[in-house]
């Protein structure tokens, strides 16, 4: 699977507004079958970088390949084999989900069937509901359903579970294994680190247009960066301690206060914490120039 | 054939959507009827218009105003209908998400174009059945009639529609498209023949409603549904069937490279 070529490919991809960078020379590869997250704040380019991809915007530099196929040049059958969940929820308000998901699917030459895709997004009881009628994360699902409905290679989702409540990004997390193990290749955007680390491969993080880190989930950002905390409280207030060693300085804790310590924990920073450290150090590293 | 196959199953959809829409099922589809209906009645009573000065050959209110609705009908299908919807559908994401589908921006406009001429039968025909049925007019029996019916038709709907999709980048969002588009319309209605009789008009401002198609439309509705007495009230004297196909095919040109030189899926890079 890894000698395939790689779905995606980005080479010192450059997007220019006016004379500011959205996007500096960014550089990544999804492989077949593998599905990866892109993450970092609000403006950092996520989603230009995702236009990009999906054709919908022009580059100012760099290469990019997208199933083969350069995203500006991309014809129907280039388009027939993508899936595409935008951002922003569209509109579509006087059909029903079912007429809705028909009439997209006509446009495939191998759509998956209607009512399995209704049932994998959930929203069987809803089929002959009016679209306009549904709740915000109801229309979201018909955003994902209609960016399945004919049966991608490579799936995009641009902040795919927004407004969804915590039951229905379960059921949704579910909906993207499934894809996954039928050998879609994804690539997600998500502010729900969480989401990341559930759903994708790997990660690359995007801060002011630079990718400042790209792993596996349980790699990103380096050793380093997953070193252990060890926490306690004592009378003088919490402390903590980062360290190789976490089961040697608890041991010299228990020593020194001669009995358990107070609200003692040994975590290791989620990917929430790795990233959030990522992004500050990329943001305050940028500062004095 | 797979492009076609898929522009008549967008125009079923476009039909089914049409229909289910309050307001252009009311303010396209039936506001020429509910005009044809208010100036009918209204002006039932005021004696017949165009007659001579022996007091003949005129026609009742219905049968004058018939034609210009005709025509208000295909500009509304067309031009009012198409640019309204596509800056919408422009505005809420629609075009956007199509565009990165295989669905061919040609099937996209068959659809459209479909939509168009389903809706636009189904009003005129609408319009006739109330004329003959609930006034009374005397449709033409002659199938020469019929004949400048058919091409003024098919050459009025086509060129409305081409010049509905040109306007529609036209609105700067789809909130603002009836504000934009609404007025354009208007104002073409009362200075083309719709609803103030045209030959009354003042002759600068029919030299100016002789640039626009509408004028052409509803000048080619008069020769199928008036009398030919009336041809002398035209400008020239005569209904210049040959001026209206030449008038309306320019537009149609016209119409045509603006859509293709301007259609896009989306901004891209707005």
């Amino acid at each position: 699977m890894t000698d395939s070529p790689p779905h995606v490919s980005v080479r010192d991809l450059t997007k220019l507004y006016g004379g500011s960078a959205a996007l500096d020379g960014v550089s990544f590869d999804i492989r077949p079958g593998e599905t990866f997250a892109l993450l970092g704040p609000n403006g950092a380019g996520k989603s230009t970088a995702i236009e990009i991809l999906e054709g919908y915007r022009d580059r100012s530099g760099g290469s990019v390949s997208v199933l083969g196929v350069d995203p500006r040049h991309g014809g129907l059958d280039w388009k027939a084999r993508l899936g595409i969940v935008l951002q922003s929820t569209g509109e579509s308000g006087n059909v029903s989900v079912q007429e809705q998901l028909s009439h997209f699917a006509s446009f495939y030459p191998d759509p998956r069937d209607v009512d399995e895709v209704i049932a994998a997004v959930g929203l069987t009881e809803q089929a002959r509901t009016r679209i306009r009628k549904l709740s915000g994360g109801q229309r979201r699902r018909v955003d994902v359903a209609l960016g399945v409905i004919g049966r991608p290679e490579l799936l995009f989702l641009d902040e795919p579970t927004t407004g969804f409540d915590p039951e229905a990004r379960r059921e949704f997390w579910e909906l993207i294994r499934s894809l996954k193990r039928e050998g879609t290749t994804i690539l997600l955007t998500t502010h729900y680190l969480d989401e990341a680390a559930q759903l994708s491969d790997r990660a690359g993080i995007i801060a002011s247009g630079r990718l400042i880190g790209i792993d596996a989930i349980d790699r990103i950002g380096g050793a380093d960066a997953r070193t252990p905390i060890v926490r306690w409280r004592d009378a003088n207030g919490v402390h903590e301690e980062r360290t190789t060693e976490p089961a040697s300085v608890v041991a010299r804790l228990y020593a020194a206060t001669g009995g358990e310590p107070l609200d003692l924990e040994v975590v290791r920073p989620s990917l929430e914490e790795v990233y959030l450290a990522l992004v500050g150090a990329a943001e305050t590293g940028k500062e004095p120039a | 054939m797979n492009t076609i196959a898929l522009g008549l199953g967008h125009a079923r959809y476009e039909t089914k959507v049409y229909f289910r829409q309050g307001d252009t099922v009311f303010f396209t589809f039936l506001f020429p009827v509910l005009m044809f209906t208010i100036f009918s009645v209204a002006f039932s009573s005021t004696g017949d218009f165009g007659a001579g000065p022996d007091g003949k050959g005129g026609v009742d209110a219905a049968s004058y105003y018939l034609p210009g609705m005709m025509a208000a009908g295909l500009l509304l299908s067309g031009v009012q209908n198409l640019a309204v919807d596509i800056a919408v559908e422009r505005g809420d994401g629609t075009l956007k998400r199509l565009g990165g589908t295989p669905l061919p921006v040609v099937s996209y406009f068959i659809g459209k174009l479909g939509q168009v001429v389903v809706t636009s039968l189904a009003q005129l025909a609408l319009l006739l059945i109330v004329a003959r049925f609930a006034f009374g007019v005397a449709l033409p029996t002659e199938p020469v009639k019929w004949a400048t019916f058919a091409w003024v038709y098919l050459l009025g709907i086509a060129t409305s529609a081409v010049l509905g999709i040109a306007l529609s980048r036209l609105p700067r969002s789809g909130k603002s498209a009836t504000a934009v588009i609404i007025p354009i319309v208007l104002v073409l209605q009362f200075i083309s023949g719709v609803y103030l009789s045209f030959s009354q008009l003042p002759a600068w401002l029919q030299n100016v409603a002789s640039v626009f198609p509408l004028k052409w439309m509803a000048q080619g509705m008069r020769s199928v549904f008036l009398p030919d007495s009336f041809a002398a009230a035209e400008q020239g004297g005569s209904w210049n069937l040959a001026g209206i196909a030449i008038v309306l095919g320019f537009w149609l040109v016209a119409g045509l490279v603006a859509s293709r030189l301007t259609f896009r899926w989306i901004r891209k890079d707005a």
